[in-house]
């Protein structure tokens, strides 16, 4: 057995964090320099300086453990968990910064509106099973029949995979794509061996899949480590060319 | 009076974990125009946490299981102080409340047969929780969330309720602001179901998110319905203790149902020393057969390990005391061990507990794999609650209905783990059944000005006093760091009076807390108007405290510790005296009938 203190990076004994400040289009800025101890997140800091120096500091957080997706900021420029940043792995002897998600309009402090996200979810085509296959109502399906779409559904909703999508962040396409959170979504819909709608063409008109070109962007800062492009968008993308592009199936007058 | 937006539904739920969205998504079916108002963001909530599964004998393990069986467990379990209809019932629906998750999206576990997966779990003789992974929670929230959203339900994120808007004694609506704008908003409704969840933060360590500041049960209890059990506090046995930051994030009972074990600092298996009389007869006397047991040999009879959250959590708490605890305060529990029974044991722990590997790689830099874990108790949640008819889940209160954990009954002194995530299924469902029944059967009731007045000047008071008032989240600390060492794990009367009179202070000087900056997302604010209601439901749990003189369940009192015959006769209920105080009654407990007498003894 190893005794974990062994392995934690010795800190020192306060740190700077440097947070944006401010709302209604305005803001900067502000220093705070506050005490830290070992084995401490970023969210911990923030929350001793929200209680000591700034009581109306805006912050969401829920589960402090990487459960709800709450939390998501832009740290040191990275899009992460505030709750899962663990301050040793971070470099202390500069401020650490500390932003709001720049993909999303800003409220205040550290809170953006994500309810575009919410608005996008409710125009994807629901659910829809199929007949069950026995009499009592139920299915059967087999573990590796829907690995797949549990991996999608290990998702928490932190959006920090739409805020990293320059075609979200830099395109401001919200109207025309609705960003890999909503990928993969769909993919565990299409991919539920329960399922019996079709959202291929939604996938290739309203949800505009084409315009991601799988820089992998969203699969580096999934918190839960889904591999959204390659399993997720990549195969979406494969079956919206399979019925729409396919070059042999339009030569024989097919496709639709 | 103010000119605030009146909003109109036929019924307002008021938390959108898992008891509220099934709550809401029963009322809308029926065609009433529903409200849900959650504190988070929508699929935020606390159920979100729950890890280990939904408790339901669908008997697609081991088929000797079925509602009898369950009954009789959650009433052993619950050291027979349950609301008794409530079990019955629960056991008998929670089957069809899992399925019909599957129906509306969510992807449980299979069996090699290709039905849902069931785990063990303590408490529970069969095979029992159905689940995913150990991320059950999220899967359950994202299903109803996803489901409820096509329903037309309109959802209010972010908004938080101040009191409930009364015509005469009946409930008729909630008055809100919105944490975003800091905006008040008037929601009147024929009928209000409250799922709100929790007061896990009026405690130091606990596994509970910020939004567990006992809301319903205080709102209810200052609306004038009476409250139950509220001495029964389920203190988890394993949470992290190490790093401090984390102290008190759940690690699920499914560690130890896949065949986890707990050992003290000289690597003792120390939970076979101790096996209450009523579970022994069911537990195994040694190390082979607990382990056989958790690889599903029926013939074998369950570790130690599963015996009820809280005698382990008392075990590991002695262990501690003991001087024979971990490093950091724990005792250890090591499923790295399970590499000598198991080829590949590194992938088949990260397979069944992908996100206790996650959590602990994470935030502790430990490989779960290869490493032992150091677990404590934490607290976790409160089996006592609001007041309700077993069938409609209403309160004493017309019109107003709870489900969930801030309502009481089914799990009597202590919850079985993987009861609760059926409970907001089964009761959820009930209760926006029923309201929607109330709303339909009655028609709008009179809304009065001045309540909604009142609440408003109370609730901006904070910015008045400005940065010379008291500090919000030091009163809110000071009141966790005392409930925790006064009125945990261990009990005693002289030390739950002393809180008492920590309370009345606190009290005092939360009535003087001050806040700086606007009302747009002022979290400072926010805590300030959450102590209240934090203190309403601290003192409750201290007054039944001191009341009940025996130690049952999660109740363990150190002056008092052993269980009594005739307390096992009374629940203990706390409703307002003339002055709108806490005045503890004594209540007899719902009486068996014959069958479930004939059920208990059959499973015996």
């Amino acid at each position: 057995m190893s005794d974990s203190v062994a392995t934690e990076k010795a800190l020192p004994s306060s740190a700077i964090f440097r947070i944006w400040r401010g709302g209604n289009g305005g803001g900067g800025f502000v220093d705070y320099n506050t005490p830290i101890s070992s084995g401490m997140v970023v969210l911990d800091a923030v929350h001793g300086i929200q209680a000591n120096d700034a009581n109306d500091m805006a912050v969401r957080w829920n589960c402090k453990a990487g459960k709800c997706g709450s939390c998501s900021a832009e740290i040191n420029g990275k899009p992460r968990l505030m709750c899962m940043t663990r301050l040793n792995t971070l470099d202390l002897t500069v401020p650490v910064t500390v932003e709001p998600m720049k993909t999303f309009p800003h409220v205040k402090d550290l809170v953006t509106d994500v309810s575009w996200n919410y608005a996008v979810k409710k125009k994807i085509q629901k659910f829809t099973p199929r007949k069950p296959d026995a009499a009592d109502g139920t299915w059967r399906v087999q573990q590796a029949d829907v690995d797949r779409p549990q991996e999608f559904r290990k998702c928490i909703e932190c959006f920090l995979c739409q805020d990293v999508c320059h075609v979200l962040r830099d395109h401001n396409l919200h109207d025309e794509f609705i960003g890999p959170r909503f990928l993969i979504y769909t993919a565990q819909l299409e991919m539920n061996p329960i399922d019996a709608a079709d959202r291929i063409p939604d996938l290739k008109d309203s949800c505009g899949i084409g315009y991601c070109n799988i820089t992998k962007c969203c699969t580096k800062v999934c918190p839960e480590e889904i591999h959204i492009t390659d399993n997720a968008i990549i195969p979406l993308k494969e079956r919206v060319v399979d019925r729409y592009f396919d070059p042999i199936a339009r030569l024989f007058g097919g496709g639709k | 009076m103010a000119d605030y937006p009146v909003l109109e539904y036929d019924v307002l739920v008021v938390g959108a974990g898992g008891a509220g969205l099934r709550a809401a998504i029963e009322a809308s079916s029926t065609g009433c125009k529903t409200a849900v108002i959650t504190k988070s963001l929508l699929g935020k909530a606390h159920t979100v946490m729950a890890e280990g599964g939904m408790a339901a004998a669908m008997g697609n393990v081991d088929d000797r299981d079925n509602w009898r069986v369950h009954f009789a467990d959650t009433m052993r379990g619950g050291q027979y102080l349950n609301n008794c209809r409530m079990a019955e019932l629960h056991a008998k629906e929670a089957p069809a409340r899992v399925k019909e998750l599957e129906a509306w999206g969510a992807i449980f576990d299979r069996t090699p047969d290709g039905r849902i997966l069931q785990r063990n779990f303590g408490g529970h003789r069969y095979p029992r929780l159905a689940h995913v992974g150990d991320r059950t929670g999220l899967e359950m929230i994202r299903t109803l969330q996803d489901h409820g959203i096509h329903q037309g339900i309109d959802v209010y994120a972010e908004h938080t309720i101040l009191n409930l808007l009364m015509d005469g004694t009946r409930c008729v609506g909630g008055f809100a602001y919105d944490r975003e704008r800091g905006r008040f908003k008037v929601f009147h409704a024929k009928a209000v179901v409250l799922a709100t969840g929790g007061v896990g933060r009026a405690f130091q360590v606990t596994s509970n998110s910020w939004e567990y500041t006992a809301d319903g049960q205080a709102l209810a209890f200052k609306a004038g319905a009476a409250l139950l059990d509220m001495e029964f506090v389920q203190f988890h046995p394993t949470g992290m203790v190490w790093p401090p930051s984390v102290k008190g994030i759940l690690v699920t009972e499914g560690v130890r149902g896949e065949g986890g074990v707990l050992r003290n600092k000289d690597g003792k298996r120390f939970m076979f020393d101790d096996v209450p009389e009523n579970y022994r007869s069911s537990t195994a006397d040694n190390e082979e057969e607990g382990w056989r047991y958790t690889q599903g040999d029926k013939n074998s009879r369950r570790p130690p390990e599963l015996l009820t959250r809280d005698h382990v959590a008392r075990c590991i708490n002695r262990e501690v005391k003991a001087g024979r605890g971990s490093p950091h305060g724990g005792v250890f529990l090591d499923i790295a061990w399970i590499k000598e029974k198991i080829p590949d044991s590194v992938t088949h722990i990260k397979k069944k507990l992908p996100s206790m590997y996650h959590q602990f790689k994470q935030l502790a830099d430990l490989d779960i794999t290869k490493e032992r874990m150091e677990v404590g108790p934490t607290t976790h949640y409160i089996m006592g609650g609001i007041q309700v008819d077993a069938d409609t889940q209403m309160s004493t209160v017309a019109g107003l209905f709870a489900a969930g954990e801030c309502a009481a009954g089914l799990h009597g002194a202590n919850r079985l783990g993987g009861n609760s995530l059926s409970d907001l299924l089964v009761f959820g469902k009930r209760a926006g059944e029923y309201a929607a029944k109330y709303a339909k059967d009655h028609g709008a009731g009179k809304l009065t000005m001045s309540q909604v007045d009142e609440a408003a000047k109370a609730a901006v008071a904070p910015f008045d006093r400005g940065a010379a008032g008291e500090n919000p989240f030091t009163i809110q600390h000071e009141l966790q760091d005392f409930m925790q060492n006064l009125v945990g794990i261990v009990r005693i009367e002289s030390e739950m009076q002393e809180a008492l009179g920590k309370i009345a202070k606190l009290r005092e000087r939360a009535a003087r807390a001050g806040i700086t900056g606007n009302r747009e997302y002022n979290t400072g604010w926010h805590t300030a108007l959450d102590l209240d209601n934090m203190l309403t439901i601290s003192e409750m749990i201290a007054l039944a405290g001191i009341e009940r003189k025996e130690s049952r369940g999660g109740h363990f009192r150190d002056d008092y510790p052993d269980k009594s015959a005739d307390w096992a006769k009374y629940n203990l209920r706390v409703v307002q005296d003339g002055n709108g105080r806490p005045k503890v009654e004594h209540v007899t407990v719902v009486p068996l009938t014959d069958e479930m007498k004939q059920v208990i003894e059959e499973n015996k």
